[in-house]
């Protein structure tokens, strides 16, 4: 019971920082921003949800000695756990490489409030190569 | 008393309707990086809504693997986006480099 009502906490836990993302890949007015809420609300809520799942998982094995029983739930919470690692690995990850891509791709940010773009036609021009 | 695959299936569907924010930026994002962050977050979403069906179905033993597949999948898929879009050369070394930004005009 106590187990079912701490993954069903986790699970709505993670829909609400999903619902935070989403909103934020809206509203918010810059590439850079909308990165932001994607990235950390994406991120954090893929991991509660499926941390809810695998805690879920453990709702009709009574102990150490009952996991050692049910080694077949003992595997899927492991493939569970390797799915959060990945996540918490890669999406930082994949987030960094494109908002790199976005800089180099010569996309200004937004500075002040009123959509002025503050950087732009001010970006810094590499010097010439030589050689 | 609410059975725990109820609360699955609503997280589904809640997961679901949730993508759609997502699916608007794709089909309206001013940039093409930002369609592709877009992406990127549908398809983690998608990773998990296959195990919320597996857990629905009762064979989260075989839906797991297919999330960690299309895990994979997602992260390879937006790494080669994103080096597609990059300017500069991937051996790397070669990038032009950061200068300052001068101050801003009174």
């Amino acid at each position: 019971m106590i187990v079912t009502l701490l993954s069903v906490v986790l699970i709505l836990a993670g829909l609400v920082f999903f619902l935070g993302a989403a909103v934020g890949l809206v509203r918010f007015p810059d590439f850079y921003t909308r990165m932001h809420a994607a990235g950390k609300g994406d991120t954090l809520s893929s991991l509660l949800v499926v941390l809810g799942l695998a805690v879920w998982r453990l709702h009709d094995v009574h102990g150490l000695a009952g996991l050692r029983e049910h080694w077949s739930i003992l595997l899927v919470i492991l493939k569970l756990l390797a799915i959060c690692a990945f996540i918490m690995i890669t999406s930082p990850t994949a987030t960094h490489a494109l908002m790199d891509a976005g800089f180099e791709d010569g996309i200004d940010p937004v500075i002040d409030g009123e959509n002025n773009n503050a950087l732009h036609g001010r970006r810094a021009q590499a010097p010439p190569a030589d050689s | 008393m609410i059975e725990f695959k109820d609360i699955c299936v609503w997280t589904g569907i809640v997961l679901f309707a949730l993508m759609l924010p997502a699916l608007y930026r794709v089909v309206v994002g001013p940039t093409a990086i930002d369609r592709i962050v877009a992406v990127n977050v549908i398809g983690t979403k998608t990773a998990v809504l296959l195990v919320v069906i597996g857990v629905i179905f009762d064979r989260v033993d075989m839906f797991v693997d297919f999330a960690l597949a299309y895990a994979l999948l997602n992260f390879i898929g937006s790494l080669a986006a994103s080096r597609y879009l990059h300017k500069t050369p991937p051996s790397g070394g070669k990038a032009e480099p950061v200068t300052e930004i001068p101050p801003a005009a009174p």
